[in-house]
């Protein structure tokens, strides 16, 4: 098995579909000579050359609606974004374009394209180049939405994604670019809507996205020493949205936890909050705890931004109040 | 369609061809009109009365597998591209028969068959895929050209400014037909605009751009096959600058009161596309008055067949979310 890291994950799905597929092609700002902001797709410029890994000028909005309109000739372009906070100029083209032409049309277009891009804080970028803004997304019918937390992950959800025949809004989290682990030989592509049980336990779910999949299996193992089994479930995809894993697993703890590193309020796991008392109210024994950032735009100072962003720390305390062991 | 003409020469078989689109799209207009007003169509309705000789003219000009994108004031553009009548008249009403199947509206006009890749209602919004779409075209070496119409209202939208940028920066086959009517909404050029003539917005990107009469559908036209033509060769993309007149407000019951009590009117006396293509090809009363009637039968038939159309059932509102 090799061993790759999320980033170089990222770019052997996006390169196996190239050689695979003429109408695969990437645009985005900085990704031909330089390789993307974050290196994802270094080397791919001499393979692929300048026609399919095409630099673009810093025009999102553009890019974005170039990529649906080559998308809805047939083609399956991805697209990067470089950060997800850049996302907000190109959201026009996203929700009232690409998310919308196939119900608009009456089921006449469809529009594949893969929309990838990278956020996440942790390195002082400040306000404007690490937020996570997945939660403004799985409220538009018609897009997709994945974050994938692990280098086989994000292989196999790609893949998926630029194979899907929607609009899909693909996170990656920069913190995780280095993480390495063993791969499958072959890509193993990965459906989306299918989540995936981290690490079993009997007395808390905690549902984790992105970075804080990781800061909660720390979490787990530090619970496990205080005798607190925990089950980590990764919902991997977004929307649609494996409500039957989560739901299933909380019948089995019967006690919950969402984390992301996403603000708490209004986010992606107040969704799976109102999934999980409605599927399994009667199963559970405690309130739901949310874990995530705090309601203030990013600061500057690492002593601020850790303060904001949620860690294991945060998780282990959410777990701990679940089971009253505070 | 084999062209027998030569470039540039609009024969007076053509233009009467032309003359009896353009008169079919004033009626099914004033018909929508009409409808709307004795309250049977839902929704939010533009009619482009005064405008029909850019539809036309653009449109008959575009071959099979050109594509295209509309805005709010669709109907001539969809109606000049073959979409049936009814289909239209259908859509309008909401059933199931219509060109989106009941799932857009006037403002959502779809018909991929045709290659209209749809009418859009944020203004400026249509613009980028079109890019897009012609970047595909370049990609497959395809002889195929991605139209895009809009309005001078457009050209200060950010959509189009990096659109028009792209498409240049790499010479994609692309035909950006600007209908210059002078209005926003309700708001005139000298409001909204810096410049005032539309071609001025291309010299920024270095883009090829042309002067349009978008009265004269011949002039349109031929223009337009140039405008195809050098798109389609491979030269770029082009910027066509049609100036024309909207006759009526910006949607179906605006009282203008933004506008002179007789500009309307006395732009209608001058500047009305039909009557200028009428008076031109010396058509004689009782040839407009047959060709009225003939037209008429076809506007009737799309309304009886809008309103014997098939309503959605509500539930058919969850289809088409996702592919």
């Amino acid at each position: 098995m090799p061993e790759l890291s999320y980033r170089e994950a990222v770019r052997d799905a996006l390169s196996t579909a190239m050689r695979k597929d003429d109408e695969v092609f990437i645009m985005g700002e900085d990704i031909a000579e330089m390789g993307g902001s974050m290196g994802v797709t270094q080397g791919m410029l001499d393979e692929f050359g300048p026609e399919r890994v095409r630099n673009t000028p810093i025009s999102e909005i553009a890019i974005v609606g170039a990529g649906i309109g080559a998308a809805m000739q047939g083609m399956r372009p991805v697209v990067e974004i470089m950060y997800e906070d850049f996302l907000t100029l190109s959201l026009e083209q996203i929700v009232n374009q690409a998310a919308k032409h196939r119900y608009m049309s009456g089921g006449q277009l469809k529009v594949p394209l893969t929309i990838r891009t990278q956020g996440g804080a942790g390195w002082s970028p400040g306000a404007q180049h690490a937020q996570q803004l997945e939660a403004w997304l799985v409220h538009v019918p018609g897009l997709k939405v994945v974050f994938a937390s692990t280098p086989t992950d994000v292989r196999g959800l790609l893949w998926s994604a630029i194979y899907d025949d929607n609009p899909v809004i693909f996170f990656e989290h920069r913190t995780l670019y280095g993480l390495k682990e063993d791969v499958p030989e072959e890509l193993e592509p990965i459906p989306l809507g299918k989540g995936r049980v981290h690490r079993e336990g009997e007395d808390v779910t905690v549902v984790a996205t992105g970075r804080l999949v990781h800061e909660a299996l720390a979490a787990a193992a530090e619970a496990e020493k205080e005798g607190v089994s925990v089950e980590v479930v990764d919902p991997r995809t977004l929307q649609p949205l494996d409500e039957d894993l989560i739901v299933n697993s909380v019948k089995k703890t019967n006690r919950c936890v969402t984390a992301h590193e996403a603000i708490t309020r209004m986010g992606f796991g107040a969704e799976v909050a109102a999934v999980v008392q409605y599927q399994a109210f009667d199963w559970l024994d405690a309130p739901i705890e949310r874990v995530g950032a705090r309601f203030t735009p990013l600061p500057f100072a690492p002593v601020m931004e850790q303060f904001c962003i949620p860690h294991a720390e945060d998780v282990l305390e959410a777990i701990r109040r679940t089971v009253g062991r505070v | 369609m084999a062209k027998v003409e030569k470039k540039g020469a609009v024969s007076g078989e053509r233009l009467r061809e032309f003359f009896r689109e353009m008169l079919l799209i004033r009626r099914f207009e004033e018909k929508v009109e009409d409808r709307f007003r004795a309250g049977e169509l839902p929704g939010f309705l533009h009619v482009a009365i005064g405008q029909e000789a850019v539809a036309v003219g653009v449109c008959r000009a575009m071959e099979e597998g050109d594509v295209f994108a509309s805005t709010h004031r669709a109907h001539g553009h969809t109606l000049a591209r073959g979409t049936h009548p009814n289909e239209l008249m259908a859509e309008l009403y909401g059933k199931l028969e219509g060109c989106s199947h009941g799932y857009g509206g006037s403002m959502h006009l779809y018909d991929v068959e045709r290659g209209n890749l749809g009418a859009n209602a944020v203004v400026g919004g249509g613009l980028p895929a079109i890019a897009g779409a012609a970047l595909a075209f370049k990609f497959r070496n395809e002889p195929r050209v991605a139209v895009a119409f809009f309005g001078d209202g457009a050209t200060n939208t950010g959509t189009f400014h990096e659109a028009l940028n792209l498409a240049q920066l790499w010479e994609v086959p692309a035909v950006f037909v600007c209908e210059d009517n002078s209005w926003a909404e309700s708001t005139p050029k000298k409001q909204h605009s810096p410049v005032d003539n539309m071609a001025d917005r291309a010299k920024a990107w270095g883009m090829k751009s042309m002067d349009v009469d978008g009265q004269d559908v011949g002039a349109v036209y031929t223009k337009a096959e140039q405008a195809l033509e050098h798109a389609r060769s491979g030269k770029g993309p082009v910027f066509m600058n049609v100036v024309t007149v909207r006759l009526v407000g910006h949607y179906i019951g605006d009282p203008q009161v933004y506008r002179a009590k007789d500009e309307a009117k006395k732009l209608a006396e001058t500047k009305d596309p039909i009557e200028l293509l009428r008076a031109k090809l010396e058509l004689s009363d009782e040839e407009v008055e047959e060709l009225d009637r003939e037209i008429l039968e076809i506007v009737e038939a799309s309304v009886e067949f809008a309103k014997n159309g098939t309503d959605p059932e509500p539930e058919d509102a969850l289809k088409n979310v996702y592919a």
